[in-house]
């Protein structure tokens, strides 16, 4: 049962850092315009070429 | 022309000389209007930054203020091809905002724990029929109150607060029962789990809330989506005012800006922007919108005007002034308090629900715990148990039983176009026996329509109609609706309170009064005499046409009466207006219940005396004078037409030109209704399994786990039918 000293742990981070990345996505704004996100990656004029 | 405007009231103003600005935009529908809106602005010299939000149709636009003024940017954004409506945020949906993301992080912490110790107490219930030691079990439930503690001290607030409101208020609401029960279920498991007991329920505290604040965003998301459409009809509908400076030049500003005292010009076709004093100029105003009366008012230097009143003739120059004793806005007003203090808080189904609830809840769980110790138990034993009983009736199926049927029958709601003010205004529809209306602009149409099919030419009504749109008068805005070809004729000549002329094929063409038009009296015996009846004139190359204008009923006010009058209820209609025009409205409805002529304290007197026989009333209204009968209503709804401040009493506002809405809305709000009773009754059916297990003491934290996800999902399924239940009646009207 040794390996779950560091598998717990290891476990326990993923689960933070996802719970990170929610709140920085939500902190900047990611879900204000759900629809517009939506929309906004279809015109592809924004390719130089 | 383009005259100056003042919009600096919408206007704010950031560092280094940028200014800032939030508008509305009318027909955003597809992708291409993004880059369409934002691609054509920034090309704009000046524009710093250009964002629209395409899930509330909103435009954020910051300039550079030396090289740019708000008015510009409104006109750049008309020549693209859309119109755009300042727009102040309320500082009440800023507030709901960051409620909302209050809301949506403690989700996400609730989420997280909730996953992590489920892995944790898997791990546990499966180690626990096989062969995991006790070390490694206290192990696991050590790790699981290491994230359930300090996640549930997170999540868990918007629940604690709640509670703790509503104890201080000396009142029980269902966050009382959760709050504890979550509590409990914490405290029991940290001292078992110090004792190396066998089961610890830090997963099921967690997944409740989790649970719990799913419902809880679910509804916070709902209302505000339709707070912010109505902030957005709000300034599509917003009105500008033409005030006079000092210098006698003409600045157009925002009805919101006016101060009393201002000088303002009213131009025949407007609506009089605020609530003031004639001082020059002589007209005659339409005042339904006001006092639900249609026949015009003569008005000359002196006389009081109200806004939303719409001027007819000539130009007034009329000076503000604050509302101050003895107008007829001071009455409502007046009224309107009384109203609303008189008004019985009704007691939502859920706040009922929860003082039968809690009380049961806390009793079997006293009672469970006594019974055990009578019994023999020991007293950490009847204590886990009665802590068990807690937990399992905890109501989260209870909880969710009512929000997600309100979210979802709100969102069908809305799709058929009523908007909600109120969060219980479902359940007070569902309640409704007594519908009562107003005549003018509730059960007729807000403007007047030209009458019947008339026995004039098509080529003659198209080419007056097509005149008629280079005049600003009123009725001319109505015969500009019958032309095919929506192209004014390009050098037409408007001559204030007469009418319009344009030369057309050599000879010229005149839209307008009867005088204008040369016109004798006589023939205006046949066609305009009657009463109630506007007439407009045409003349051209010999050729004669008088026009009548009536304020119409809706299309489908017919149907719609019939149809609440079969669903059982009974219809009124209480009018500020003469009989003679309330009667043949009555007549062609079918409705024998109608009373004329009502000032607002005799519209709420009717409501009252009907309220005193136990009747529970639908106003339907949108005047001025409407307002106090709304608020003193059982529950109210008016036209998006409506006055500002009689929209702000209605509990629900409707779009559009049908009346269909009112009887969507009712039909709703009792499948709604039975929806939520069955909801609460599975609620009652799952307790009643459950508590008599958890009583005996046969209660694990996995059978905890089960039921509390079980029956959520079940209520949670069961409110999604009141979305079906919209859709299926969308299909018959439509069919």
């Amino acid at each position: 049962m040794n390996v779950l000293i560091y598998l717990v742990p290891v476990a326990l981070g993923l689960g933070l850092t996802g719970l990170a990345a929610f709140l920085w996505s939500l902190r900047s704004g990611q879900y204000d315009d759900i629809d517009g996100a939506a929309l906004r990656i279809l015109p592809d004029d924004d390719l130089e070429n | 022309m383009t005259e100056a405007s003042d919009l600096s009231i919408f206007v704010s103003h950031g560092e280094a000389g940028t200014a800032h600005m939030t508008l509305a935009v009318e027909g955003v529908g597809c992708a291409g209007c993004i880059r369409k809106i934002e691609g054509g602005l920034k090309q704009l010299p000046g524009i710093v930054d250009a964002r629209l939000n395409f899930t509330n149709r909103r435009l954020a636009v910051d300039w550079r203020e030396d090289e740019l003024d708000a008015a510009e940017v409104i006109e750049a954004l008309q020549r693209i091809g859309y119109r755009a409506h300042p727009f102040e945020p309320e500082r009440a949906e800023a507030h709901e905002a960051q409620q909302a993301r209050w809301l949506m992080k403690c989700l996400a912490v609730a989420g997280f724990a909730a996953m992590n110790v489920m892995l944790l107490s898997v791990s546990v219930w499966s180690g626990n029929v096989s062969d995991m030691t006790p070390q490694t079990r206290d192990f696991f439930h050590w790790l699981s109150a290491l994230i359930a503690l300090p996640a549930a001290g997170y999540a868990g607030q918007p629940f604690f607060q709640s509670a703790l409101r509503a104890i201080r208020a000396r009142h029980l609401n269902m966050d009382v029962p959760i709050s504890l029960g979550v509590i409990l279920a914490l405290g029991m498991s940290v001292v078992e789990t110090a004792m190396h007991a066998e089961h610890a329920y830090f997963d099921s505290a967690v997944m409740l809330l989790f649970f719990l604040l799913c419902g809880r965003y679910l509804d916070h998301a709902m209302r505000r989506k339709t707070r912010a459409v109505a902030a957005n009809l709000a300034a599509l509908k917003a009105q500008f005012a033409h005030r006079l400076e000092d210098g006698g030049e003409v600045v157009r500003v925002p009805a919101g800006a006016l101060k009393p005292g201002d000088r303002l010009l009213v131009r025949p076709g407007d609506r009089i922007p605020a609530d003031g004093a004639v001082i020059s100029g002589t007209s005659e105003i339409d005042e339904s919108l006001v006092t639900g009366e249609t026949a015009r008012r003569k008005i000359a230097a002196g006389a009081l005007v109200y806004a939303g009143s719409m001027n007819f003739s000539g130009a007034l120059t009329i000076r503000a002034t604050a509302a101050d004793g003895g107008t007829l806005i001071d009455d409502i007003e007046r009224l309107l308090q009384k109203a609303i203090e008189a008004k019985s808080r009704t007691v939502r189904l859920a706040d009922r629900a929860a003082r039968l609830y809690a009380p049961f809840v806390h009793g079997t769980a006293a009672l469970t715990l006594i019974g055990w110790l009578i019994a023999g138990a020991s007293l950490h034993d009847a204590l886990v148990t009665a802590i068990a009983v807690l937990i399992i009736t905890c109501p989260c199926a209870l909880a969710l039983a009512i929000p997600a049927v309100q979210v979802v029958a709100a969102s069908a709601l809305f799709r058929s176009g009523v908007i909600l003010n109120a969060g219980d205004a479902i359940e007070r529809l569902a309640e409704v026996d007594t519908v009562i209306f107003d005549k003018t602009g509730t059960l007729t149409l807000p403007e007047p329509r030209i009458e019947g099919a008339s026995p004039v030419a098509p080529e003659t009504l198209e080419r007056a109609a097509r005149l008629a749109l280079s005049s600003h008068h009123p009725l001319a805005a109505a015969l500009a609706k019958e032309a095919r070809e929506r192209l004014p004729y390009p050098d037409a000549i408007e001559e204030p309170g007469r009418g319009v002329r344009v030369g057309i094929e050599g000879s010229e063409a005149r839209l307008g009064s009867r005088e204008f038009c040369g016109i004798a009296a006589r023939d205006l015996q046949e066609a305009g005499s009657e009463d109630g009846l506007s007439v407009i004139a045409f003349s051209h190359a010999g050729r004669q046409a008088i026009f009548a204008f009536r304020q119409s009923i809706r299309p489908d006010a017919a149907t719609v009466v019939a149809a609440l009058r079969e669903h059982g209820l009974d219809v009124r209609v209480l009018s500020g207006d003469r009989a003679g025009a309330v009667a043949p409205v009555a007549a062609a409805l079918g409705l024998q219940d109608w009373i004329a002529e009502l000032k607002p304290a005799g519209k709420i007197a009717a409501i009252e005396s009907l309220k005193q026989q136990g009747r529970r009333v639908l106003m339907v209204g949108d005047g001025l004078n409407d307002a106090p009968a709304l608020a003193a209503a059982h529950v109210s709804m008016s036209p998006i037409s409506a006055a500002d401040i009689t929209q702000a009493q209605a509990d629900a506002v409707f779009l559009g030109d049908r009346l269909l809405p009112v009887l969507e809305a009712i039909e709703s709000a009792r499948g709604a209704k039975r929806l939520m009773k069955q909801n609460l009754w599975l609620a009652v059916i799952y307790n009643t399994i459950a508590v008599p297990i958890a009583i005996a003491g046969f209660v694990t934290p996995l059978i905890a786990a089960a039921a509390m996800s079980g029956s959520s999902s079940l209520v949670t399924l069961n409110a999604l039918r009141a979305n079906r239940a919209a859709a299926r009646r969308h299909q018959e009207a439509g069919s």
